[in-house]
């Protein structure tokens, strides 16, 4: 409301000047059958409207003309400022003082309103900031330490250590080194998604290999885990950007690699909608449907609907994370017009739904050229 | 084991020297450093290395104008070193004239088999008409292909872009490098063809089509050929 006064700095003595104006001539035409304190009271009233919506100087401009119209128009003798009695000299008075109190009350309640907005911002973003350097030192500082401490271990000389154990040492360093890449990669893809950086390169991917080899990738956070695919031979290639499908991917069974018990299993659905043409006119198939679920423990159905906010992570989780995964996810998804939903499934685990509405093609219509 | 290769490393992190003077010295390179791309370029014509690893983030000038000013007389490999999520780099610099790439953080037994990749096809310009990998044999003379002892019948066009990665081996080639050679230069943007033609190469010489061996995927960059 505020920006639509304020566009030009002169709108607001402009409204202020044509609203007394305004009023001043409806009152006029019923001059003679009300009484000219009503008359006060209704100029009062506009002034205490325009408080409302204008900035103090304006209304204090307002306050002064409906006092000078209220005398010059409506107290007896008209058109002049003279006054007669006592009486109507202290009603202007009372009049002008109370129009300035409302001006100068409402302006004064409008800034402690916006000191405590600004204030509370100040106090999410903090909040926001101590959750990430919370969830950051922690995620950054175990692999760290476990680096530290590893090498201290082996560089000790006065301590025997059997060869396994040094390649468990070492195996730990790995790991920790591998962990510390993965939440530095999902920091710069935040500060890319953050800064608008993201452009999608669309090109025909092959979603199948796409998958295929960023579970290949995942070998090592997987091998407790069972996989399944359900992929047709026959998938066309769709129109999407490579890097942002892989890390999507990537995100996603990452974390369900992470959240779930040993043994469970993941599922990865690979589907396209058929449009019933689709013989004649093959390039109206145009929605590519990737489904992946588990068999875990599900998203804690007060808190589904935050799983895809930036660094919010769930009350009971124990497993870490920063809280950063799952937004890059739907932040990489939304890039390429599509859609991401989560729900649980009735038999527990989760299900995520993604969804893009994009150009496919066929691929028997390639093979033999 | 003995080798006279020297290697040439051009890169201003200190700790990435550090790691390379250790793990390059311990396979027997001969090793020399470089910390910016004037310094890389002088170093290059003085000492001649057999080989060059340089790394695009330079801080006296582009990592790319570097490796095109150190193409106008250099054809010794040149391996790129660079950071992540950088794919449009990676093909310019393929394009410019690098053998190969690697990104940070790279693994050591990774760049030392690339090395040795690169040293290779420097040095052996063989002409050999029979090729024997894994479970799979090539007669360029006869165009027959054998899979598990068993001919394999490939198109036209399946058997020009097998050959063409096959002579590449090791070697990365971008995706539109493999479209002009084999579809020709109207094609260079149609990936669609490449993607459909791959997939059917690993169906017929890849034990599992889905876990590669030979032909891998360089996400976002193109394919590279692979029987190490």
């Amino acid at each position: 409301m505020e920006k639509l006064f304020y566009k030009n700095p002169s709108r607001p003595y402009l409204i202020s000047i044509l609203s007394v104006v305004f009023v001043s001539l409806l009152c006029l035409i019923v001059r003679d059958s009300i009484d000219y304190k009503i008359i006060g009271y209704i100029l009062l009233l506009l002034v205490s409207l325009l408080a409302i919506f204008l900035e103090i100087k304006s209304v204090l401009l307002a306050a002064i003309l409906s006092a000078l119209a209220l005398d010059f128009l409506f107290i007896k003798p008209y058109y002049t400022l003279h006054i007669d009695n006592a009486e109507d000299a202290f009603l202007l008075i009372m009049f002008f003082i109370i129009a300035l109190i409302n001006a100068v009350l409402t302006n004064k309640f409008r800034r402690m309103q916006r000191a405590i907005h600004i204030k509370e911002t100040r106090a999410s973003t903090l909040k926001l900031y101590n959750t990430l350097l919370d969830s950051l030192s922690h995620e950054l500082r175990t692999p760290i330490a476990a680096i530290v401490g590893s090498i201290d271990t082996l560089k000790q000389k006065n301590v025997n250590l059997s060869t396994e154990k040094q390649q468990n040492l070492f195996n730990e360093i790995e790991k920790a080194s591998m962990k510390l890449n993965y939440q530095v990669e999902n920091l710069l893809n935040m500060s890319r998604l953050e800064s608008g950086y993201i452009h999608p390169k669309l090109d025909w991917c092959d979603v199948k290999e796409i998958v295929y080899n960023v579970c290949n990738r995942l070998a090592e956070e997987t091998k407790e885990h069972k996989i399944d695919y359900l992929i047709g031979d026959n998938l066309p290639l769709f129109k999407l950007d490579y890097g942002l499908m892989e890390q999507i991917i990537y995100n996603l069974i990452y974390n369900c690699a992470q959240h779930t018990p040993k043994g469970a299993k993941i599922e990865i659905s690979v589907k396209y909608e058929v449009d019933l043409d689709y013989d004649r006119h093959i390039d109206l198939i145009k929605k590519c449907i990737i489904t992946i679920s588990d068999n875990g423990y599900g998203f804690p159905a007060d808190e589904i609907d935050r799983a895809f906010d930036k660094f919010h992570r769930f009350k009971d989780s124990n497993t870490g994370g920063t809280g950063l995964g799952l937004s890059i996810v739907k932040g990489f998804v939304e890039a390429q017009n599509g859609t991401i939903s989560l729900k649980n499934a009735e038999e527990g685990g989760a299900i995520f739904t993604l969804e893009f509405n994009v150009d496919c093609l066929p691929i028997n219509s390639l093979k033999n050229e | 084991m003995s080798n006279s290769f020297s290697i040439l490393v051009i890169d201003d992190e200190v700790q990435i020297r550090k790691l390379l003077e250790i793990s390059l010295e311990a396979n027997d390179y001969k090793v020399y450093f470089a910390i910016n791309g004037k310094e890389g370029i002088t170093a290059a014509a003085s000492y001649q290395p057999d080989l060059i690893l340089l790394d695009l983030g330079l801080p006296d000038q582009d990592g790319q104008e570097v490796l095109v000013k150190l193409r106008e007389w250099n054809h010794n490999p040149i391996i790129i070193l660079t950071v992540k999520s950088a794919e449009e780099e990676i093909v310019k610099a393929l394009d410019n004239g690098a053998n190969d790439y690697l990104t940070k953080p790279f693994r050591t037994q990774e760049l030392l088999a690339r090395i040795r990749t690169a040293l290779r096809s420097k040095s052996s310009n063989t002409n050999e008409s029979v090729l024997n990998f894994g479970n799979i044999m090539i007669d360029f003379a006869s165009r027959v292909v054998k899979v598990n002892e068993e001919i394999v019948k490939f198109t036209a066009t399946e058997y020009n872009l097998l050959t063409l990665l096959v002579k590449n081996d090791g070697r990365v080639l971008t995706h539109q490098y493999i479209l002009k050679e084999i579809w020709g230069q109207s094609y260079s943007e149609q990936t669609q063809y490449l993607r459909v033609f791959v997939a059917q190469l690993r169906k017929k010489i890849e034990e599992d089509p889905n876990r590669p061996k030979f032909i891998l995927t360089e996400s976002g960059v193109g394919y590279r050929f692979n029987t190490s």
